[in-house]
């Protein structure tokens, strides 16, 4: 399945976080590259939501949603660097 | 958090796409280019949830939002084909702060979308109507049967306000000679200056969106004013 961008993920973080994180300039773990977060891969096509990262396709981050309970993985940022509103 | 929208209207745009107006009670206004979420349920409870392009600019009434049928999709066949006024439709958002414009945002715009990428640009033409931003759109479909906003597009065209080009892919009106992919030479022809300092919005299949990036960045466009979004 083709990627989406970070934006697909932005209803699914806005349950978790009070600001978008679309806009947020990410830290890939991985391979270090620095770039907005809407410009990760996002793939839906799964029981969670996941995203990738643009440069060495690296997991950034997970979302998976029970009917219970959400679980956020985040393992694959150093860093989200939060613009000022 | 999710709420009930109820269905105002449901226009048929193209074959394989329809405009699905929205009323939400309490809408807090969105910027041109934001994102709703759709959810549905199945009656045993499996549940499925897409992000879809906000189509119009906010009024404080009814909010649009246009959706393309993917074939075997889960959730836009059932948007497009069996949804109807007096729905109700489960929503969340607006959220996405990256794709948008804003008023008094400076410079000029360029849109360029493929296919149902014109869906946020929309937003943004109805949103910048009547302000002094100059906007130009270059759209890419595939045939003229699949120009989604066909009459807006017309009458934008007419006016002063933006500049309007269409590109076909695979088959073209009667009177327009070229039929191809948008194209280095076409960019230099319908596209902002890189020293014209506008804010580029490219949307649309995920290679359409790459391939048109890497087409500005070529010509010398600064990839900082370049924003893309994708949909596989």
């Amino acid at each position: 399945m083709n990627h989406l961008d970070g934006n697909a993920a932005a209803g699914a973080l806005s349950e978790l976080f009070a600001v978008d994180l679309t806009a947020a300039i990410a830290q890939c773990n991985s391979c270090g590259q620095t770039n907005v977060f809407a410009e990760s891969h996002v793939y839906v096509n799964a029981p969670g939501t996941v995203a990738r990262c643009s440069g060495c396709d690296a997991v950034l981050l997970r979302v998976v949603s029970t009917p219970n309970d959400t679980y956020l993985d985040l393992r694959g940022l150093t860093y989200l660097r939060v613009p000022s509103t | 958090m999710w709420q009930v929208a109820t269905v105002a209207d449901v226009r048929r745009e193209t074959a394989t796409a329809s405009t699905i107006v929205l009323e939400v009670p309490d809408w807090p206004g969105h910027l041109a280019g934001q994102h709703l979420d759709v959810r549905l349920t199945a009656p045993d409870g499996y549940r499925a949830s897409r992000s879809y392009s906000i189509a119009s600019a906010w009024s404080a009434d009814t909010i649009e939002l246009t959706v393309e049928k993917v074939p075997d999709g889960e959730v836009s066949p059932y948007l497009v084909d069996v949804l109807k006024a007096g729905d109700p439709l489960e929503i969340r958002g607006p959220v996405g702060g990256w794709f948008v414009w804003k008023p008094g945002q400076e410079g000029p715009v360029q849109l360029i979308g493929g296919g149902s990428g014109v869906v946020p640009l929309r937003s943004m033409l109805q949103a910048a109507s009547g302000t002094s931003t100059p906007m130009r759109l270059l759209y890419s479909v595939r045939r003229p049967e699949s120009v989604i906003y066909v009459h807006d597009l017309k009458e934008l065209a007419a006016s002063d306000d933006v500049d309007v080009h269409l590109v076909y892919t695979r088959e073209a009106p009667a009177g327009e000679p070229r039929v191809g992919r948008i194209d280095a030479e076409l960019l230099e022809q319908y596209v902002y200056k890189p020293t014209d300092g506008a804010t580029t919005y490219v949307c649309g299949p995920t290679a359409f969106v790459e391939a048109v990036a890497d087409l500005l960045v070529a010509a010398g466009h600064d990839p900082a004013r370049i924003r893309t979004e994708r949909f596989g």
